[in-house]
């Protein structure tokens, strides 16, 4: 009897050593489901091949990621060994310790100096801390119809009305005029397509992406202020602005995000629209857009005090703090930041961060958006990265959303209210 | 109190209606009150197998009962009680900080907050338009299957499909159906790019549309078996007076269909306060209702003290609406 328990408990001990081991030889990393996740799957393959190693990309669709990301993290879960997060949820997983501290990995392997500043800052900084390695860099750009702007007639009766050349817009006033200038709703063609949905941060980086062009902030993010700061002269005029370019959309364009603007873009409906430069090999592709051949893409333009920014996108890649396999996580990000394979991640499609492939020739050259895409990256900023991002998203969908769209009350009363719910929300007195 | 008693083999009553049993019969004792019945026991029968093992009355019963009582103590009770506690304190799930105690300050915070009434506002839109239009079709489409007619079967189980699919297969399906740009509706309407879902109030009547065409065949069902249960001699009664059919539909047909539309009403009701799946899948934006804003308090914003506090108030709600609609149907049923 006692050799039968001594057999049994052998090969219980023997089958728990194989499965440890087993699980050591398996990644899985978390992602939403879009192109870029396929892109990675397929780059991960290779380190399949050098490693060993089974790295398995797992998605799901945009409308519900954070939630099931947070789900996990919150249950302590250790489904995924790691996440590739918005910049948004730092704080939240940073400060919730579902994140796994990556200062000294950033440093020690001179992440800080090989990648491009702005996307570690936005992408990976909270607190003095660096929380993840960017992953896929992303920004919100224009794309614009060439065939339109460079039409003689079009141009000739532009100069005659507004005074200067038909051309990419220099400046938010340029893009203004033009979008007023396509508007003609008897021929179905409209100016612009914006970002107006608020079922999460749709309209948010639309707005922000403005009020940052007008020299404006959404807050002094260090010290949780924002009286004075999201209600200023230029942040006021900048919602102005935006609601302005909301009249030169198509009718009722009042729940769209990335999928109507390029929808409206490919049936033909808008001179310009935009969206995050993710979403553009679509519009390059002429078995999805029809104009493919004639669409142009530029970096947000200026605004009128010369200040020039773009809504950051895209994403850093986290460790998780429940996964039992970090230590084979970090080798991975090891072989991530890699030069070769930062160019590699570049030529399946994905948007490397590293400063040396995205300022090569090769790169910019790439595809007709990537010069518009590296040029945006230089100047991205973006959203609260608090713990109570979501909280400060859905406030704002309430408060601007009625002005931008019906033009009720007026941008400063829209800007005021959302003043008192932010400075409730992050505990401030005043 | 009026006793019975009747068995699967053998049964007796006394005439004060005790039961008396032979050993080996298995008789189900049926307690009257009021015409109501209350309980049923049965003592063992002692060729069973659960008699041969020794088991009592009791524990069979226990058997049957215990994991249901202790199913619905671990996944309602305790999640009720624990919600309770949470929605008094500062506690955001995605934090792992300790709840801290703020009493009604959430209850406080969301009845004076502007975009929970206009969530609340949108909700009792969506509840009008959704079940009364889905009393109106449904009741209508018994109306016309309350007559003997060739397939009546066939036709009755067809109706019933849209009810019996998922909700979020509907969704996408009227998602697809509603689209401005190849999609059937507008088409069929001559209506060009119309926009039903971008647009908050037509986004609001479009998903009520989808609502009623699934649900209706609900109320439908309750109708039909409230009017196949009136008795014919009314109606040849009231033909007999030469009674218009408007007149026997008010006098005859509507109060005694009335208990079973009530109960239609109240459920429908309950879920349409509730919805979530429908407006969810087809425009989140448009159609903010009560639910999707919990959902966003709770599963996006993690704010897990202030979206207990809500789901609360939502209950809170939906028990006094659906206490009014038992008060008129206890009212109904006593006429």
């Amino acid at each position: 009897m006692r050799t039968v328990h001594k057999g049994i408990l052998a090969g219980i001990g023997l089958m728990l050593a194989s499965s440890t081991s087993v699980l050591a030889q398996e990644l899985t990393i978390f992602w939403a489901e879009w192109d870029p996740a396929n892109y990675l799957q397929e780059l991960v393959n290779d380190y399949t091949a050098e490693t060993g190693v089974t790295v398995t990309v797992q998605t799901t669709p945009w409308s519900d990621f954070q939630t099931k990301t947070f789900a996990e993290l919150n249950a302590q879960g250790d489904a995924y060994d790691m996440v590739v997060g918005d910049s948004q949820w730092l704080g939240a997983a940073s400060e919730g310790g579902h994140y796994v501290d990556l200062t000294k990995f950033i440093t020690d392997n001179g992440v800080d100096k090989s990648f491009v500043p702005a996307t570690l800052q936005y992408y990976s900084l909270y607190g003095d801390k660096y929380w993840s390695v960017p992953l896929e860099g992303d920004a919100n750009g224009w794309a614009y119809r060439k065939d339109w702007f460079e039409d003689p007639t079009e141009m000739a009766n532009f100069k005659a009305k507004y005074g200067y050349d038909l051309g990419v817009p220099k400046n938010y006033k340029e893009l203004t005029d033009i979008a007023e200038f396509f508007t003609r709703p008897d021929e179905n063609k409209y100016g612009v397509a914006l970002y107006t949905q608020t079922s999460y941060d749709a309209m948010a980086m639309g707005v922000e992406q403005t009020i940052f062009t007008w020299g404006g902030d959404l807050g002094d993010y260090a010290n949780k202020k924002v009286t004075g700061i999201l209600n200023s002269p230029e942040n006021i005029e900048a919602l102005e602005a935006y609601r302005k370019l909301y009249t030169f959309t198509p009718p009722n364009w009042n729940q769209a995000f990335f999928v109507e603007n390029n929808q409206a873009f490919t049936e033909g409906l808008v001179a310009m629209a935009m969206n995050y430069f993710a979403f553009f090999p679509a519009l390059a592709n002429e078995a999805t857009n029809p104009h493919a051949k004639s669409t142009g893409y530029f970096a947000n333009p200026p605004g009128p005090t010369g200040a020039q920014h773009a809504a950051l996108g895209g994403q850093g890649i986290s460790i998780i703090s429940y996964s039992k396999n970090q230590e084979e996580a970090y080798k991975f990000l090891q072989w991530f930041i890699r030069d070769d394979v930062q160019q590699k991640w570049a030529d399946l499609g994905g948007y490397t961060c590293s400063a040396a492939v995205l300022n090569s020739e090769g790169f910019l050259k790439a595809t007709p958006y990537n010069q518009a895409f590296a040029d945006s990256m230089k100047i991205v900023k973006d959203f609260w990265a608090v713990p109570v991002f979501a909280d400060m998203l859905f406030q704002m969908n309430d408060r601007l959303h009625p002005y931008i769209t019906t033009g009720e009350g007026t941008a400063k009363d829209a800007l005021d209210a959302l003043v008192g719910d932010w400075n409730k929300t992050l505990g401030n007195d005043s | 109190m009026r006793w019975s008693a009747t068995g699967t083999r053998r049964s007796a009553t006394t005439p004060d209606g005790v039961p008396t049993t032979d050993r080996g019969a298995s008789p189900v004792l049926i307690c009257r009150h009021q015409g109501v019945r209350l309980a049923v026991l049965a003592t063992l029968d002692s060729g069973s197998r659960a008699a041969a093992r020794g088991w009592s009355d009791l524990a069979i019963r226990n058997a049957f009962i215990l994991p249901t009582i202790a199913f619905l103590i671990v996944f309602n009770i305790f999640p009720l009680i624990y919600s309770l506690g949470f929605s008094f304190t500062e506690y955001r799930v995605s934090l792992q900080k300790p709840a801290e105690f703020i009493g009604l300050q959430n209850y406080a915070d969301l009845l004076s907050d502007p975009a929970i009434w206009r969530s609340f506002t949108t909700t009792a839109q969506y509840v009008i338009v959704s079940v009364g239009g889905q009393m109106i079709v449904g009741f209508g489409l018994a109306l016309l299957l309350n007559r003997p007619f060739k397939f009546k079967g066939l036709v009755t189980t067809l109706l019933m499909l849209p009810m019996m699919l998922s909700p979020a297969v509907v969704g996408l399906f009227w998602k697809l159906l509603y689209d401005p740009s190849w999609g059937p509706i507008n088409y069929a309407l001559g209506i060009g790019k119309f926009e039903w879902l971008s647009n908050r109030v037509n986004a609001l009547f479009a998903v009520a549309i989808t609502d009623i065409w699934m649900w209706s065949p609900f109320v439908m069902l309750l109708s039909l078996a409230g009017l196949s249960a009136i008795p014919k001699s009314l109606y040849e009664a009231a033909a007999i007076d030469r009674a218009s059919w408007w007149y026997t539909f008010r006098r005859i047909t509507l109060p005694l269909v009335s208990p079973l539309l009530l109960i239609a009403l109240i459920f429908r009701t309950m879920e349409a306060f509730k919805a979530f799946d429908l407006p969810f899948i087809m425009s989140t934006a448009s159609v903010e209702t009560i639910a999707i804003k919990l959902y966003q308090m709770a599963f996006q914003g993690w704010d897990t003290g202030r979206a207990s506090a809500l789901a609360y108030i939502v209950l809170i709600v939906v028990l006094c609406i659906t206490n009014i609609y038992v008060k008129y149907l206890n009212r109904a049923k006593e006429r």
